[in-house]
């Protein structure tokens, strides 16, 4: 490798050109391998999407916090407790009975940490990204969501350092619902903007659960 | 620069295919590239605008065929060469020049905590109002710069609506080449499906991309 005239490392095999690098970083002192297992720790265990579900169950029971996390999402998200990296700037955006929104990174994999987690391979992947923005309706078809025509669909490209999180609208016969109980319905892809929230058992769910 | 990263309207890229279960990483190797880039992205001998630029230049047929975290490993490696934090010999060799004297890491154990609960923001104060306001056409330039540039290709030229002012925020393009901040308001531009991609898209649809004050002018 040390003759090769590319400025970019081509891997041929990721996993042991990693350790490599972990090992050679470590023993220069460049690195503190409890640092890594930590960082892995937190993306791997504790930050995930259950985070974002809270803000939004939030949202559906408190309209005054649901028109704070709209007016500044990321001063409502940190009243939870949640923010930092990839989610300095949070934007929310409100699903209606007239408008969808979805969220895409067209030009890399720009994703809201804090309230998601990492992103999944599909977020990351080219068909997603070439496709969302020009071909909406066809990749909410192939992940399993048909909206009517008479849908307004706002697709969100974050080509900035704004983040965004999707609000899903309140699913029907969820009046009696504790917060808690509201967040098991918030799903990923609901804050993407590529599903809807899922319908509370016993209502609505039964097309799956008969078939 | 008019990369293959700019995918925004390509086609032929295939269908999306979402995976049920996924782990968070799929391979250990993945997790320990995620939480490299991020300590040594600690030392700030670069940005994130700068390591975003470093994956672009993965030569087209490379960054197609590569996953997520093998565009992470050969951006990372590039940087730490770039900017010298180790050398080719030690990549190569996998050992450390001898003689030298050991570092210390920019990130130890104990701050990890702070520095994800802090972030790294890229908004700047600034007393300049924007140039644009909510509801003002606008239209996106026709910029085909061979550096970074946060502004996709398949808005170049297209009008657009003013939906919101987003603050101001650090320019990518000068920034990714440590050219300066220059920062600069950042606007919400609703463009409409139709005006994007034609006739035959839906009527109501529409796409808001996040652009710099500079890369629009008033329509």
């Amino acid at each position: 490798m040390s003759h090769s005239h590319d400025k970019q490392r081509l891997p041929s095999e990721p996993a042991l050109r990693v350790m490599a690098l972990e090992s050679l970083l470590i023993e220069k002192g460049l690195v503190d391998r409890e640092a890594l297992d930590a960082l892995v720790e937190t993306y791997e265990h504790k930050v995930g999407p259950h985070n974002g579900a809270k803000v939004v169950a939030r949202a559906w029971k408190d309209p005054a916090y649901k028109a704070r996390l709209l007016a500044d999402a990321t001063a409502a998200i940190a009243e939870l407790g949640f923010g930092g990296l990839q989610g300095e700037h949070m934007v929310a955006v409100e699903n209606t009975p007239t408008v969808h929104n979805m969220v895409v990174c067209t030009l890399c994999s720009c994703y809201p940490y804090p309230i998601l987690g990492l992103p999944p391979v599909w977020y990351k992947s080219a068909p997603y990204r070439s496709r969302a923005v020009i071909d909406p309706r066809g990749v909410l078809r192939e992940l399993g969501l048909e909206l009517p025509e008479r849908m307004e669909i706002r697709v969100w490209d974050s080509t900035a350092e704004l983040r965004y999180l999707v609000v899903p609208r309140r699913p029907a016969g969820t009046e009696e619902l504790t917060e808690e109980q509201l967040a098991l319905l918030v799903t990923r892809d609901a804050m993407i903007g590529v599903a809807l929230a899922r319908a509370p058992k016993g209502a609505g769910a039964c097309a799956t659960e008969i078939g | 620069m008019n990369g293959v990263h700019d995918m925004g309207g390509m086609h032929g890229m295939g269908a999306v295919r979402p995976e049920s279960g996924e782990p968070v990483f799929h391979h250990r190797w993945e997790a320990r590239v995620f939480a490299l880039a991020r300590a040594m992205g600690a030392f700030g001998r670069w940005n994130i605008d700068a390591s975003r630029h470093q994956r672009e230049l993965i030569p087209a047929a490379e960054y197609l065929r590569m996953s997520y975290y093998e565009k992470w490993l050969t951006g990372l490696t590039g940087l730490l060469l770039k900017h010298g934090l180790i050398t080719e010999e030690e990549l190569a060799s996998g050992k450390p020049t001898p003689g030298r004297a050991k570092e210390q890491p920019a990130l130890p154990a104990a701050m990890v905590a702070g520095f994800i609960a802090r972030g790294v923001p890229a908004s700047r104060s600034s007393s300049r109002p924007p140039r644009f306001r909510p509801g003002q056409p606008v239209r996106a330039r026709n910029l085909n710069p061979l550096g970074h540039t946060r502004l996709p290709r398949y808005v170049r030229g297209k009008a657009g609506t003013i939906d919101r002012v987003q603050g101001v925020f650090v320019l990518p393009d000068t920034h990714a080449h440590f050219q300066g901040e220059h920062p600069q308001h950042v606007y919400s531009v609703r463009f409409e499906a139709r005006e994007l991609w034609g006739g035959d898209a839906a009527p109501r649809d529409a796409v808001y991309v996040d652009l710099w004050e500079e890369y629009l002018d008033a329509a």
